[in-house]
């Protein structure tokens, strides 16, 4: 083989190699497996949607940003701005990064419950929304 | 020589194109010279449009960003080098249209925001489909991704 084709076959090769490499994807299954191990205790979906649409003694519930059905697009309580769907089956990027994740539960269950969500209340939430289609 | 003059006329049409993009990509800015970060999109572009900078003075961003998590009624606190990194964003270009702090550090409270404003009606800004002045995406139809261009707005009915 010549000198330049070796060198084509080179960089074809390694561009291959760098595509095929897969990338540390993690899926909303990941986060909930995390969430029910901290938890000890299997998820529980319908006490997940009952948490997300009732208020916790403050103005807002989940829903009422994100939608009672969070498959289709929510909006924002104050703004109006347009939020994608928070279920993955609404939006495959929902859920995927931990820290967002973690991020966007610390704010939202400050303003609607007052505190910090439980791992076990995370869990529920999320299972659910697995479930919502 | 068909081909070639075909070749000639489509290099000059995408140089051309690529020129009106520079230009365009300029004039979008409104005053500002570049869209905003993607941090700034990410971070404080998910509840509302992503404000302008030259929409507050610098110590109205001072202080929004030193009380994220007491925000306008919610929490919307990030962490320290993030909330660093785009204060130092915010405050970069000191703003040339509001220099005094408005009511609440309020976008939309500014005398310059009043008055780019001041052909919306009051029953204009109750319909539905606004609803409030901060509501920007409403009719700024690019507001998403930080434009603000008068060509771009689009008043709902």
């Amino acid at each position: 083989m010549s000198l330049n084709y070796r060198i084509v076959l080179l960089a074809v090769a390694t561009t291959a190699a760098l595509a095929a490499a897969p990338a540390q994807a993690v899926t909303a299954q990941d986060l909930l497996a995390g969430y029910v191990k901290t938890t000890g205790a299997p998820a529980n979906p319908v006490a997940g949607q009952a948490f997300f649409t009732e208020k916790h003694g403050k103005d807002w519930s989940c829903a009422t940003c994100h939608s009672a059905n969070p498959a289709g697009a929510g909006k924002h309580a104050t703004t109006g701005k347009a939020i994608t769907a928070l279920a993955p089956a609404g939006d495959a990027a929902r859920f995927t990064d931990l820290a967002k994740t973690e991020k966007w539960f610390k704010r939202n269950c400050n303003d609607v419950v007052g505190r910090e969500c439980s791992a076990s209340e995370k869990a529920n939430v999320l299972a659910w929304l697995l479930t919502v289609k | 020589m068909l081909i070639n003059r075909h070749n000639f006329l489509v290099s000059c049409f995408g140089a051309l194109a690529l020129a009106l993009a520079a230009l365009t990509g300029a004039a979008h800015a409104d005053g500002n010279k570049a869209p905003p970060p993607a941090a700034y999109l990410q971070e404080c572009g998910s509840c509302h449009a992503p404000f302008p900078a030259k929409m507050l003075p610098s110590a109205s961003w001072r202080a929004v960003m030193t009380s994220l998590d007491k925000h306008y009624g919610t929490d919307a606190s990030i962490d320290a080098p993030a909330a660093q990194a785009l204060t130092q964003w915010l405050t970069a270009s000191p703003s040339n249209k509001v220099s005094v702090r408005p009511p609440q550090d309020r976008v939309t409270k500014s005398t310059y925001f009043l008055r780019k404003h001041s052909e919306v009606s009051a029953a204009a800004w109750a319909r539905p489909s606004i609803k409030s002045a901060v509501n920007c995406t409403a009719c700024h139809t690019r507001a998403a991704e930080g434009s603000y261009s008068e060509r771009e707005i689009v008043i709902p009915k």
